[in-house]
C-alpha cells in the first residue's frame, strides 16, 4: 500500500505471508497467548491431525478463567474446573508450551500478564482465544479474539486467514475532568457508538485524553474496544509506552531495546492517513459513569437517572429497555445514585492493574464497607498483588472491610465460585454487564475501580468524587 | 467439518437484538474439554427457568420449532465473548444456519469453521422470513448455498451475499489448517525475513 498509512495499516503490511487471490490474507502471528477454556479442543485437533505446535517458544499458556481465588495451595475443589486446568497442563507439557503454574507469581489474567513480562509489545499481532486480547492493543500491538477453530490453527502454522478490518479514529479531545478514569472515558465512548459502532473496524484511540493516560489507563480503554464491536483496538506507542516496557522480563534488552524503539517510533499513523470512519468526544464531558442495562452501551452519568422507555420512540428498542429494566429491578426515573449494591467486585482484565488498586484503595483509606456488603478485591496477576501488598494496600482494603483474593477471572464471568446469587445486585469493574454474565440473575453494574469502591463504602451507587 | 450444500429445514423465529454469547451459552458451562454435547444448555436462561423447567412460551421450546435448523433474529446477533461454545451449542442442537441483520465479527467467522451458515439479510427481509415462520407447520425455509439464495414457503427467492473463499470451504467441508500448511514454504521465508529484518525479535521469546 502506498500513501499515507494508519497504525494499524503498518502493522498489517508487516505480518501478511501471503494475499489469497480473493484478498484474504494469511497473516503471521507473533505472540498466541492460550488459556484452559478456549484451548483443549484447539489441541485435541492437533492431536488428531498429528500435528505439533509450530513456534512453541511464541506461545504462553496460563490458567486464569476459572482459578479459585481463595487460598489454592490445595489445589482445585470444583471437579470441572480441576479438569480443564489438568488438561491445560498435560496439553503444554506434551507440546512444549511456556506455561506459568497457578502457584507461579506470575500467574494471574492472561491480558493482564502479558503486558507485564514483556511479552506483548508493539508493533506486534497478538491472539488469544479470548475477545479481550483487544486489551494489548494499548502497547501499539494488533491485538484479537480469535475462536477455538483459529486457535488450533495458529498452534499449527502461526498464522491465521484474514480480512483486512477498516479503519475507525475515536479521538477524545482535551483534557478528561478530575474524578473521570480511563474506564469513563471508555464506557462514554460505547454510550456514544453503541455496542455495534466499531463492528468491522479497528479502532485507534488519539486526542490528548488518550496521551495523557498511563499505561493502564490505556489497557483499560482499549479491553474494552470489543464492547464496542470492534475488532481491536490501539493507541499508537510513544515515550509512556517505551518507559513502561523497558527492563520488562522478555522485552528486549539494552542496544536490541534501542533499536526496537527506533521501529516502535515509526509506527505512529502517518500525518493525512485516511480513516473509513471517525468520531470526536471531547474529554471534558465525560463524568464518572455507570451502566444500567445489560448491554455496555446502557450507560449514564453517576449524577444521572434510569431511563424511562416510554420516552423512546422505535418500539423494539422500547421493548429492549423494559425487559433489561425488569431484569435489573430497576424503575424508570430512579436515580442512580440511589441503587443500592449488594456486591463490590474490584478486578478483572479491565482494571485489575496496580493502578486500579491503588484508585479503590485511595478511596477505601480509612473507611468502612457498608453493612450488608461484599466487596471482593481480586488483584490481575500474582505480580500486582506482591506490589500492592508491598506497597501496603491489602492492609488499607482489608481493613476497611474489603476481601483481599488470589488473582484470576473470578467474579467477572463467574467461572469459578466467585458468583452473583440471582437478583444480587454488584457495582464492577469488569467489562460485561450482560445478563447472567456473573451468575445466573445477576445483575451488573459496570463502573471504575473508584466508583465500585466508593458503592463499597456507601452500599449504593455513588459518585466516587465525593469521596476524593 | 461438515459440508454445507443445501438445507431445507424447520426455521426458528428468535426477534432479538444483541443476543449475545452469554445468553447463547452461558458461562457456567464452558468447562468442556470437547465440542460436542453443549446442544442442551442452548440459549439455557431463555429455554429454562431457575428449576430447571422448560419456559413453554421460549421458541425453542414449542413445536415444531424444537426441531428448527435454521434461526432468524435481528441485529448483532452473537455479540460479547469470542467463545466457540455458542456455534458448538447451536450446531450440537441441530442449528446449521443463522439468519440476522448484521453479525458480531468474531461470532461470525467461527460460524464458518463449524459448518453453520451465517447469512446476512436487510432488517425487512429477516423480519418478512420471521413473518413465515411463524406459521407453524409451514415454517419451512429451504436454502441453497451454491446459488445463494433462501426460498420462502410461498417459492419466492431471496439472494444473499457470501464471501467466495469462504462459501468454497462451507461447500466443500474444508478444514482451513489444511490449506493454509499448503503455504508452509512461504511462512518459512516470512520468518526468516523478519527475522533478518529485526534481530532483537527472535530474542523476545524463551523456549
Ligand atoms: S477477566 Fe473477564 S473479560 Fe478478562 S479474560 Fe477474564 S473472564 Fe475474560
Amino acid at each position: 500500500m502506498s500513501g499515507p498509512r494508519t497504525l494499524f495499516d503498518k502493522i498489517w503490511d508487516d505480518h501478511v505471508v501471503e494475499r489469497l487471490p480473493d484478498g484474504t490474507c494469511l497473516l503471521y502471528i507473533d505472540r498466541h497467548l492460550v488459556h484452559e477454556v478456549t484451548s483443549p479442543q484447539a489441541f485435541e485437533g492437533l492431536r488428531a491431525a498429528g500435528r505439533p505446535v509450530r513456534r512453541p517458544e511464541a506461545t504462553i499458556a496460563v490458567a486464569d478463567h476459572n482459578v479459585p481465588t481463595s487460598d489454592r495451595r490445595h489445589g482445585i475443589a470444583e471437579p470441572e474446573s480441576r479438569l480443564q486446568v489438568e488438561t491445560l497442563e498435560r496439553n503444554v507439557a506434551d507440546f512444549g508450551v511456556p506455561y506459568f503454574p497457578v502457584l507461579d507469581e506470575r500467574q494471574g489474567i492472561v491480558h493482564i500478564i502479558g503486558p507485564e513480562q514483556g511479552i506483548s509489545l508493539p508493533g506486534m499481532t497478538i491472539v488469544c482465544g479470548d475477545s479481550h486480547t483487544s486489551t494489548h492493543g494499548a502497547l501499539g500491538a494488533l491485538a484479537f479474539g480469535i475462536g477455538t477453530s483459529e486457535v488450533e490453527h495458529v498452534l499449527a502454522t502461526q498464522t491465521l486467514l484474514q480480512k483486512r478490518a477498516k479503519n475507525m479514529r475515536i479521538e477524545v479531545a482535551g483534557q478528561t475532568p478530575a474524578g473521570s478514569s480511563a474506564k469513563d472515558i471508555i464506557l462514554a465512548i460505547i454510550g456514544a457508538i453503541g455496542t455495534a459502532g466499531g463492528t468491522g473496524h479497528v479502532i485507534e484511540f488519539t486526542g490528548d485524553a488518550i496521551r495523557a493516560l498511563d499505561m493502564a489507563g490505556r489497557m483499560t480503554v482499549c479491553n474494552m474496544a470489543i464492547e464496542a464491536g470492534a475488532r481491536a483496538g490501539l493507541v499508537a506507542p510513544d515515550e509512556t509506552t517505551f518507559d513502561w516496557i523497558k527492563g520488562r522480563p522478555y522485552a528486549p534488552q539494552g542496544a536490541d531495546f534501542e533499536a526496537a524503539v527506533r521501529y516502535w517510533r515509526g509506527l505512529a499513523s502517518d500525518p493525512g492517513a485516511v480513516y473509513d470512519k471517525v468520531v470526536r468526544i471531547e474529554a471534558a464531558t465525560i463524568a464518572p459513569m455507570v451502566t444500567w442495562g445489560t448491554s455496555p452501551e446502557c450507560v449514564a452519568p453517576i449524577t444521572g437517572a434510569v431511563p424511562d422507555p416510554a420516552a423512546e420512540p422505535d418500539p423494539t428498542k422500547r421493548a429492549e429497555i423494559t425487559r433489561m429494566l425488569t431484569y435489573m429491578g430497576l424503575q424508570p426515573g430512579q436515580k442512580l445514585a440511589e441503587i443500592p449494591v449488594d456486591v463490590v467486585f474490584i478486578g478483572s482484565c479491565t482494571n485489575g492493574r496496580i493502578e486500579d488498586i491503588r484508585a479503590a484503595a485511595a478511596i477505601a483509606r480509612g473507611r468502612r464497607v457498608a453493612r450488608g456488603v461484599r466487596a471482593l478485591v481480586v488483584p490481575g496477576s500474582g505480580l500486582v498483588k506482591k506490589q500492592a501488598e508491598a506497597e501496603g494496600l491489602d492492609r488499607i482494603l482489608l481493613e476497611a472491610g474489603f476481601e483481599w483474593r488470589e488473582p484470576g477471572c473470578s467474579m467477572c464471568l463467574g467461572m469459578n465460585e466467585d458468583k452473583l446469587t440471582p437478583g444480587q445486585r454488584a457495582a464492577s469493574t469488569s467489562n460485561r454487564n450482560f445478563e447472567g454474565r456473573q451468575g445466573p440473575g445477576g445483575r451488573t453494574h459496570l463502573v471504575s475501580p473508584a466508583m465500585a469502591a466508593a458503592a463499597a463504602i456507601a452500599g449504593r451507587l455513588a459518585d466516587a468524587r465525593e469521596f476524593l | 467439518m461438515e459440508k454445507f450444500t443445501q438445507l431445507t429445514a424447520i426455521a426458528a423465529p428468535l426477534p432479538l437484538a444483541n443476543v449475545d454469547t452469554d445468553k447463547i451459552i452461558p458461562a457456567r458451562f464452558l468447562k468442556t474439554i470437547h465440542r460436542s454435547g453443549l446442544g442442551v444448555h442452548l440459549f439455557d436462561t431463555l429455554r429454562f427457568d431457575e428449576h430447571g423447567a422448560e419456559r413453554p412460551d421460549f421458541v425453542l421450546n414449542r413445536e415444531p420449532y424444537r426441531r428448527a435448523q435454521i434461526l432468524i433474529a435481528h441485529e448483532n446477533f452473537g455479540c460479547g465473548s469470542s467463545r466457540e461454545h455458542a456455534p458448538w451449542a447451536l450446531l450440537d442442537f441441530g442449528i446449521r444456519c443463522v439468519i440476522a441483520p448484521d453479525f458480531a465479527d468474531i461470532f461470525y467467522n467461527n460460524c464458518f469453521k463449524n459448518g453453520i451458515l451465517p447469512i446476512r439479510l436487510p432488517r425487512a427481509l429477516c423480519d418478512a422470513l420471521i413473518d413465515d415462520v411463524a406459521q407453524g407447520d409451514n415454517a419451512r425455509l429451504a436454502i441453497d448455498l451454491e446459488r445463494q439464495v433462501v426460498v420462502r414457503p410461498n417459492g419466492q427467492e431471496i439472494p444473499f451475499e457470501i464471501d467466495p473463499f469462504r462459501k468454497h470451504l462451507l461447500l466443500n467441508g474444508l478444514d482451513d489448517i489444511g490449506q493454509t500448511m499448503a503455504h508452509a514454504g512461504a511462512i518459512d521465508a516470512f520468518e526468516q525475513n523478519r527475522a533478518a529484518a529485526q534481530p532483537w525479535l527472535p530474542k523476545t521469546t524463551r523456549a
